[in-house]
C-alpha cells in the first residue's frame, strides 16, 4: 500500500474503511462516517498522550555519532532508549549503522538547538556545536545496558523539572521514518487532545479527528473519554530487537473512563478504541484486575494478537497497516487474518494510504463485536 | 474554578500582574506552570512561591513562537497534571515609546500580534483539547482598555487587545456548553514596569496595585456563575451575591 508521506492538510478528508467482522462486511467512506457509524451510548476512547521530542542526534563519549530514541520513561529524568549509529529518519532504520558501543556510566552529549530563529514549520534546525556555551548540551548518563540488545540502554539526564523538558525540547525531534519526505515539526505530530508527552511515538489514529466531529458525536450520544498510553517505538532496525516491541509501556486509565466503560455497558454501547495503543492500555488493565477496568497507573506488557481475548474494547479505529508489519498482526485481535487480508486489498485498489499520516479503517461489529464472538 | 489542586498556567509571569497573580493562586494550592520570556526573573518568581510553600514551575518559552508552544504544553502538563486554567496575561506593547501608527514599523506590529493575540490562540489550541476530554477548563484572556477605546499612539497594543477579545468571544461561541469556559479581562491601569515603558510620566499614585487586580483576577477564576465569554473590567466587577 502506498505510504502517506506527510501529514495531511484536512484531518477531514482521511478516508475511513468499515469492517464488520461479524457479519464479513466492507464499505468505503471518508471519517466523518463514525458520525452514522457510531450510535447513541457507543464510547470512544482516545489516547491523550503527547508525542515526545524523542530523537536525539548526539555523541558518545568519544565523539563518535549516535542517535537515541527515548522508548519508555523510567521515571526520575530517565528513559529506556534504543540508540542508533550515525545518520538520522532518512535512512531506512534497518539500513542504519549499528550505534557504537557504549558503556554503564557514560556520559552522552546531545546538540541543542539554537535559541531564537531556529527554523519553523519543521525546517533542518540549526545546531550549536556541543561545546557552545550559548546551547549548552543535555547530557545523560547511561545508566544500564541491556543484556539482549546492547542497543537498549537506560539514559538518566542531568536536568530535571522545567529545565529538563526544555532541553529536551530544544535538543529532540519527533521520531520519523524513512517513508516520510520532510522534517516533522513536534506540533505535526500531535493529536487535538494532546496533554501529558508520554509517546515516543503518535498515536496517530487520532490525527484523523477532528474536534468538530468529536463534538458532534458528543451531541449524538456517542460519549468520548481517554485514557493516557506511553506508546513505544515501533521499529528499531534491530531484528532480535524488534521482536520483542512492544516493550512494557505506562498507561493510566481515569475513573471518568472507567465510569464510562461501565455507562457504555449498562446501555449496550460498544466499546471503540482510537489506536492499538488505548486497546493496549484497556486490555492489559483489565488484564491485571480478572478482566474488571479499574482506575489505575500502570505499566502492561499485554500483546494484542489472535490469540488475546478482549474483555473491554468492542471495536477499534485503526490506520490501515500492510499484511506481514506488526501493526497487522495486531488487529488480528479484532477480525481474522483472512478478512484482514481481504480489507486490505480492498483498500489499497481504492487507493488508501498507509502508514501513521494515511487513511483510516474502523473494525466494528454491528451488534457489538465482543458479545457475539 | 476551585484551583486548589489544580494545573493553572499563567503566561507572562515574571513581573507585573501575572507574577502578582502566580502568588495569590499559589496560596490558594494551585499548580503552577509559569512561562515567561526572561528565564532569570522567572525562577525567581518560581522560586518564591516554592520558599513560601506553594507550587510553581518555571517555563522559560516565548508565547510569541510557534515553535514554543508544544514544548509549553507538553513541559506544563508533565510538570503540574491536567491544565484546568489558563491565563493569556503575557503581552506586547508594540513600539516603545509609543509611537503613531503611521510610524510604527510593520515588524512591530507584527510581532505584538505573535504575543498578543496568535500566541493565546496557539496556546488555546494546545491546551483546550485535553480540557474537551475531561469537559471542564477555563481560559483567561487579560486585555486592556486600549481594546474598545482608540487611544492615540497605542494602534498596535490596541488592535491586537481588541483582536484577543473577539476571539475570546468566538472560542466562547463555539464551544459553549462543553464545560470549557473563556473570559476576558481588562485589568485597568496598574503600576507595572510595562505601564512605566508606555507612559513614563504617569501619575503612580493613580495607578492600582498588580496585587489588588491580582485578587480580583482570582475572585473571577473561582466564580464559575460568571457568563462564558464575559468580558470583565477588574475595577468594576463584583461578584453576584
Amino acid at each position: 500500500m502506498k505510504a502517506a508521506a506527510r501529514p495531511r492538510d484536512d484531518a477531514r478528508t482521511t478516508r475511513l474503511l468499515w469492517l464488520d467482522p461479524v457479519r464479513a462486511e466492507l464499505a468505503d467512506g471518508t471519517i466523518g462516517d463514525l458520525r452514522t457509524r457510531l450510535r447513541e451510548g457507543d464510547l470512544l476512547v482516545v489516547n491523550d498522550a503527547a508525542t515526545l521530542p524523542a530523537s536525539l542526534q548526539g555523541a558518545t563519549a568519544a565523539g563518535m555519532p549516535i542517535e537515541a530514541r527515548l522508548a519508555a520513561s523510567e521515571g526520575d529524568g530517565c528513559w529506556r532508549a534504543a540508540l542508533f549509529g550515525a545518520g538520522d529518519w532518512r535512512r531506512r532504520t534497518e539500513d542504519r549503522p549499528p550505534p557504537p558501543a557504549v558503556g554503564a556510566g557514560e556520559v552522552l552529549r546531545f546538540a541543542v538547538a539554537g535559541g531564537r530563529g531556529r527554523a519553523a514549520g519543521g525546517g533542518a534546525r540549526a545546531r550549536q556545536p556541543a561545546e557552545d556555551p550559548a546551547g549548552a548540551p543535555l547530557r545523560a548518563t547511561v545508566t544500564g545496558v541491556d543484556a539482549a540488545s546492547p542497543r537498549l540502554v537506560s539514559l538518566c539526564f542531568e536536568a530535571r523539572g522545567g529545565a529538563l523538558w526544555r532541553a529536551l525540547y530544544r535538543a529532540g525531534r519527533p521520531v520519523q521514518y524513512a517513508h516520510t519526505d520532510r522534517p516533522l515539526a513536534l506540533w505535526q505530530v500531535q493529536t487535538p487532545y494532546a496533554a501529558r508527552p508520554w509517546a515516543a511515538e503518535a498515536p496517530s489514529a487520532g490525527f484523523a479527528l477532528t474536534w468538530e466531529l468529536l463534538l458532534d458525536l458528543r451531541r449524538r450520544g456517542i460519549a468520548v473519554a481517554r485514557v493516557t498510553h506511553a506508546a513505544g517505538l515501533s521499529s528499531t532496525g534491530d531484528r532480535e530487537l524488534d521482536a520483542r516491541l512492544p516493550l512494557a509501556e505506562g498507561y493510566e486509565v481515569p475513573q471518568d473512563t472507567v465510569r464510562a466503560v461501565e455507562r457504555a455497558r449498562e446501555r449496550s454501547g460498544r466499546v471503540v478504541a482510537v489506536g492499538t495503543t488505548v486497546a493496549r492500555a484497556l486490555e492489559g488493565d483489565a488484564a491485571c484486575h480478572g478482566g474488571r477496568l479499574v482506575a489505575e497507573a500502570g505499566t502492561t506488557d499485554l500483546r494484542l494478537g489472535p490469540a488475546l481475548r478482549r474483555g473491554v474494547v468492542d471495536g477499534i479505529l485503526t490506520g490501515v497497516h500492510d499484511p506481514g508489519t506488526s501493526h497487522f498482526a495486531l488487529l488480528e485481535s479484532f477480525a481474522p487474518r483472512k478478512l484482514l487480508e481481504r480489507a486490505h486489498a480492498f483498500a489499497e485498489q481504492q487507493g488508501y494510504q498507509g502508514h501513521e499520516f494515511g487513511d483510516a479503517l474502523l473494525i466494528l461489529g454491528e451488534g457489538g463485536g465482543l458479545r457475539q464472538i | 474554578m476551585d484551583v486548589h489542586g489544580r494545573g493553572v498556567v499563567i503566561t507572562g509571569a515574571s513581573r507585573g500582574l501575572g507574577a502578582a497573580l502566580a502568588q495569590v493562586l499559589a496560596r490558594q494550592g494551585a499548580r503552577l506552570a509559569l512561562v515567561a520570556r526572561g528565564e532569570q526573573a522567572l525562577d525567581e518568581v518560581a522560586g518564591a512561591i516554592r520558599a513560601a510553600g506553594g507550587e510553581a514551575h518555571a517555563i522559560a518559552a516565548d508565547v510569541g513562537a510557534k515553535d514554543d508552544v508544544y514544548p509549553i504544553a507538553g513541559a506544563a502538563a508533565s510538570l503540574v497534571g491536567d491544565v484546568e486554567v489558563v491565563v493569556h496575561n503575557a503581552s506586547d506593547l508594540g513600539p516603545v515609546p509609543l509611537a503613531l501608527l503611521a510610524d510604527t514599523a510593520c515588524e512591530d506590529l507584527e510581532r505584538t500580534l505573535a504575543v498578543n493575540l496568535v500566541g493565546p490562540f496557539r496556546l488555546t489550541k494546545a491546551f483546550v483539547g485535553p480540557m474537551l476530554l475531561r469537559q471542564r477548563g477555563l481560559v483567561v484572556h487579560v486585555s486592556s482598555d486600549a481594546a474598545t477605546a482608540a487611544y492615540p499612539r497605542w494602534g498596535a497594543y490596541g488592535a491586537s487587545k481588541a483582536a484577543l477579545d473577539h476571539l475570546a468571544r468566538i472560542w466562547a461561541a463555539e464551544l459553549d456548553g462543553t464545560g470549557v469556559r473563556f473570559l476576558g479581562v481588562d485589568p485597568g491601569e496598574m503600576d507595572t514596569a510595562m505601564h512605566a515603558a508606555a507612559m513614563p510620566d504617569a501619575d503612580r499614585a493613580s495607578l492600582a496595585d498588580p496585587g489588588q487586580v491580582a485578587r480580583q483576577l482570582a475572585r473571577m477564576i473561582a466564580d464559575d456563575a460568571i457568563a462564558n465569554g464575559a468580558r470583565l473590567e477588574a475595577a468594576a466587577w463584583e461578584a453576584a451575591p
